[in-house]
């Protein structure tokens, strides 16, 4: 569709450029600012070059950080979308309850992150927590603030339960928009379950999958609050993702200069990956509009 | 109050959509845009209303150039195919919802919807919410609300085909009457010949986002200036075979021919195509002495009741006839058929029209 | 395949329906014949697509029975019915290629591969896309889908029967007319049984050997193409078939006359005496312009759609077709209209009365 001349548009748009050049622009040169040069505070800098990007490069303890950030996105997307998927085919259609179902799934969204860290802190604790204490009972050696692989597992958990219903909802979305008549079409070609969800139900939901990846991969590749309130990165450094390595870096032990940069380049890297899926999205939609 | 188009065309990415297109609409006339499905009709209506600009050419109105002018600052109504009216609205908050944007006074308001209600045959329905109306009754909404505006410029895009055949056929004979009354310039797309003819007014047949002609519909109907006007213009389609002039003689190939005489006389001589419409073919025994005759099988035959439609083959040609009654005949039998040599068209091989049938002179 | 029998048949949406007007479909009691082709016509809203799903199973009637043959497939699962349908949209599987959607019904009931490709190479020369068979569905214009669709619904060959659900909407013109004469020739081929369910007369007259007219959940009328014409069992058939449709006038039958207005208008044969509100019907083919005699007639406008010009004008009040051949010159001083005596039906409470001696 092609657009109509409206020049009075631009003043209705200029609020919003101001706001975006306040909340994104001028906060992102401030990073680029710090990330070429280097300061021992009282607000004098020194030059640095890209001396910065160059050792983080070389840290090890940034790839490490890495390493657990992009097991984790791949974890939790490997469990949400398949799951999302599911709990999507299996709510009810239309009526009563759908529209419960819609409700309760669309509750873990609204809570706030670091309110799930702390129901999540509190429930696994072996003491108190329900989880936890229910666990020990029944002979589990379960400790999530002392064995790194307990803490893996309740982080991982702890995303699911908050996210899978997003992609549920995605997924919902799309399936209510297939007509009924493919369906129809289907019984009568003596379809099977299998082949009704792999060649109607999957490339009908292709565009909401697609968008609901981007989302899922992209929140769970910056998470910060649950697992800090959860964890706080430990046992060890065995939950600390890149978010949370970086708060460390710059907040903790005032590294500006190495945390800018690596700031940058994790942006980069997301940047990168969301274009991937965009232009992936785009010729989908392309190869559809044909 | 004309519109103009002066030599308008509008390519997207390299690819024309709209070829150069001259056209002048007149006020107070019925504008008929004449098919197929990506022909240009929609990307015609929208360089009229001003919802696309021109990539060249100048568009007019009164005389005064409007190119470029937003479609907000024109005095343009648009109805579509699908039955767009405000759902949460009653039908009179719909038909008034273009006057309450002009800052009309209530009185006024409330004068023009009963009278743009009454014309419409909405009256008893405008207390009702769109969604509660039969689909014919809906579309009346929208196009009250498209009338009620008094647009100098009414854009119909194909505004019954989603009706029921027999509703379209009604709203048919309606429209124009409603129209004549407005003094407003119509402009109808439609896929279908009949409904063009039905119309009436002008008729502009596109082709591949070319206007390949413009005229008085039944002009346009029977005086086709080329091959794919005649195509576009022709439902079932016409029926062509190739025929040779030579001399004073018109040969159809087989033995068939036709003297060349009247209009045809003056043609030089070489290869044509010759067209006729498939109402123009006549059963052997059912035409008198001129005609010319063709041996053809029955490939099929559909009947409706008062006509039957043959789908004949002629020397590896698929034609189409329709004849009046009922005549069961043999699937796959030969038959012999004629066509009265008034009733055909001569082209040139380049697809000009070269010779019109001489009945399109006495109708 | 088999003869589909319905029997006492009635459906209602509404759970506990209280009078007859709750009943999308009245009770009725059909056959259709192994082999027929047969067009159910009727206006949105009149039931045919709700007879049309229980036949299919996709609806399970609230009364009634349906038999597919000898066989009572009432409480059926679609699946179980071995039929074929084709919608009004498209339904075509875009993630496959077009011979994987013609060969999917095949596949799916384990059929030899061999077999299935022979049978989907003869579909695709039929509805005219053997150059498409490896392109994925996705990319094709909505003509093509559709035409896989009705392939989809013709590749198997033992199905009891192919139902096509208004399936010619989404077609431009020139394209219908193809398409609705390549079903001709597949009916002709391979003698399934064919509903086509339509609100479009030409579609449905051109299509079926019976035509079966719905009007307010019931049927009013089945009979060939020229029964519809001719002899309209009921006045809303009169009016839906024919464009423009039948005109009709109040009127008394005396005999071999009616009484139009205090006006004598001869009638075809001779009635019986008619109860109830009585009117004639002629269809504006059969009318015909004069100078003398006939009815007073006053025309309103001319129109000419090319084949034929219709005359549209007025008779003592009632609205009133004509229509005459292409070229057909209407004299100016033409004042009354006259109708053909043998093409008059007769109505009373818009049920055609049969002329005494007509065979039923």
């Amino acid at each position: 569709m092609d657009k109509t001349l409206n020049n009075k548009a631009w003043f209705l748009v200029a609020p919003v450029l101001v706001l975006v050049a306040f909340s994104a622009v001028v906060p992102l040169m401030t990073v680029v600012n710090y990330s070429v040069q280097d300061t021992f505070g009282n607000n004098q800098f020194f030059w640095a070059g890209l001396d910065w990007f160059d050792q983080m490069l070389h840290s090890e303890r940034m790839w490490a950080a890495l390493g657990r950030q992009a097991i984790f996105s791949a974890i939790i997307l490997a469990i949400e979308v398949p799951l999302g998927i599911f709990v999507a085919l299996n709510m009810p259609k239309k009526g009563f309850w759908a529209s419960v179902c819609l409700v309760l799934m669309a509750l873990p969204l609204l809570i706030p992150f670091n309110v799930v860290g702390t129901i999540w802190q509190i429930f696994g604790r072996v003491d108190i927590g329900l989880l936890g204490y229910a666990l020990a009972k029944l002979g589990i050696g379960y400790n999530y603030t002392a064995n790194a692989f307990d803490a893996w597992v309740t982080v991982v958990v702890m995303d699911v339960w908050h996210w899978t219903s997003l992609v549920a909802l995605l997924a919902y979305a799309g399936l209510q928009s297939i007509p009924e008549a493919y369906y129809q079409a289907a019984k009568i070609d003596q379809a099977s379950r299998w082949s009704v969800f792999r060649y109607i139900e999957l490339p009908k939901m292709q565009g909401v999958l697609l968008i609901a990846v981007l989302l899922r991969f992209m929140d769970s590749f910056m998470i910060y609050t649950e697992p800090f309130v959860l964890t706080g990165g430990g046992p060890g450094n065995s939950t600390t993702f890149l978010s949370i390595d970086l708060v460390k870096m710059a907040i903790g032990q005032f590294d500006l200069g190495p945390a800018a940069a690596f700031s940058l380049m994790y942006f980069l890297v997301i940047l990168a990956i969301s274009w991937v899926f965009y232009t992936v999205m785009v010729n989908l939609d392309k190869a559809e509009g044909k | 109050m004309t519109l103009e188009l002066k030599g308008v065309s509008r390519s997207v990415g390299g690819r024309m959509h709209i070829h150069p297109t001259t056209l002048t609409l007149q006020k107070g006339t019925m504008n008929v845009l004449l098919g197929p499905t990506l022909a240009g009709k929609t990307s015609l209506m929208r360089l009229m209303a001003g919802l696309d600009e021109p990539t060249a050419g100048r568009i007019c109105w009164e005389g005064a150039d409007v190119t470029g002018l937003r479609v907000q600052d024109r005095r343009v109504a648009m109805v579509y195919q699908q039955f767009i009216n405000y759902p949460a609205m009653s039908v009179y908050d719909n038909i008034a919802s273009p006057l309450k944007l002009m800052g009309l006074a209530r009185p006024e308001i409330d004068r023009r919807v009963r009278e743009t209600a009454e014309m419409m045959q909405l009256s008893p329905m405008l207390g009702r919410k769109p969604l509660e109306l039969s689909g014919g009754q809906q579309q009346r909404c929208a196009l009250a609300r498209a009338l009620v505006k008094r647009a100098g410029l009414v854009l119909l895009d194909e505004p019954l085909a989603n009706l029921d055949y027999k509703l379209r056929e009604e709203l048919r004979v309606e429209i124009p009457k409603i129209f004549e009354a407005s003094g407003a310039i119509f402009v109808y797309a439609t896929t279908e010949p009949e409904e063009a003819l039905l119309l009436g007014g002008n008729t502009a047949t596109l082709w591949e986002g070319r206007v390949t002609q413009f005229g008085p519909t039944a002009q346009v109907y029977r005086k086709p200036a080329d091959i794919v006007t005649a195509r576009v213009f022709s439902d079932p389609p016409m029926n062509f075979i190739k025929v040779e002039k030579r001399g004073r003689r018109l040969s159809f190939g087989q033995g068939a021919n036709l003297p060349a005489d009247g209009a045809l006389a003056d043609l030089s001589d070489g290869r044509y195509l010759a067209g006729f419409r498939p109402n123009h073919i006549a059963l052997a025994g059912h035409h008198n002495g001129t005609a010319v005759e063709f041996d053809c099988e029955l490939s099929g035959m559909e009947i409706t009741g008062s006509e039957t439609f043959l789908h004949l083959q002629h020397a590896g040609q698929k034609w189409v006839g329709l004849v009046h009654g009922v005549h069961r005949l043999a699937h796959g039998s030969r038959q012999t058929v004629a066509v009265d040599p008034s009733f055909i068209y001569l082209f040139t091989e380049a697809g000009q029209l070269a010779a019109p049938a001489s009945y399109a002179f006495a109708a | 395949m088999a003869q589909i029998t319905l029997k006492n048949l009635a459906h209602s949406y509404d759970p506990t329906p209280r009078s007859e007007a709750d009943y999308a479909l009245k009770e009725m009691d059909h056959i259709w014949e192994d082999g027929g082709a047969y067009a159910l016509l009727g206006a949105s809203g009149c039931g045919k697509s709700t007879l049309l799903n229980i036949i299919s199973g996709l609806l399970r009637p609230s009364h009634g029975r349906v038999l597919f043959g000898e066989t009572d497939v009432t409480d059926a699962p679609t699946a179980a019915r071995n039929i074929a349908q084709v919608f009004q949209f498209p339904v075509v599987y875009d993630t496959m290629t077009v011979r994987e959607n013609l060969a999917f019904p095949l596949r799916n009931r384990k059929m030899d591969p061999g077999y299935i490709k022979a049978r989907v190479d003869q579909i695709a020369a039929m509805i005219g896309l053997e150059a498409e068979l490896s392109r994925k569905a996705r990319g094709l214009t909505a003509d093509a889908k559709q035409k896989i669709s009705l392939g989809r619904g013709m590749v198997r060959e033992d199905v009891n029967a192919i139902l096509f659900d208004e399936p010619l909407t989404v077609i431009d013109p020139h394209m219908k007319f193809e398409l609705r004469t390549q079903l001709k020739s597949l009916h002709r081929e391979f003698g399934h049984t064919m509903i086509y369910v339509t609100h479009d007369q030409t579609e449905a007259l051109t299509f079926a050997d019976k035509v079966v007219v719905m009007h307010d959940g019931r049927v009013v009328q089945m009979g060939t193409p020229e029964e519809l014409f001719e002899r309209p069992a009921h006045s809303f058939v009169g009016y839906f078939i024919g464009s423009p449709g039948m005109n009709f006038f109040e009127a008394e039958i005396a005999g071999a006359h009616a009484i139009v207005n205090g006006v004598e208008v001869p009638l075809g044969a001779t009635h019986g005496p008619v109860p109830g509100r009585t009117r004639i019907g002629i269809r504006p083919e059969f009318c015909v312009l004069d100078r003398a005699g006939g009815l007073p007639f006053q025309i309103r406008r001319i129109e000419d759609v090319g084949r034929h010009r219709i005359i549209r004008g007025e008779v003592m009040g009632t609205e009133v077709n004509i229509t005459v051949p292409e070229g057909t010159e209407i004299a100016a001083d033409a004042t009354r209209i006259l109708f053909a005596p043998e093409k008059i039906n007769v109505y009373a409470d818009d049920w055609r009365v049969a002329p005494l001696g007509e065979e039923m």
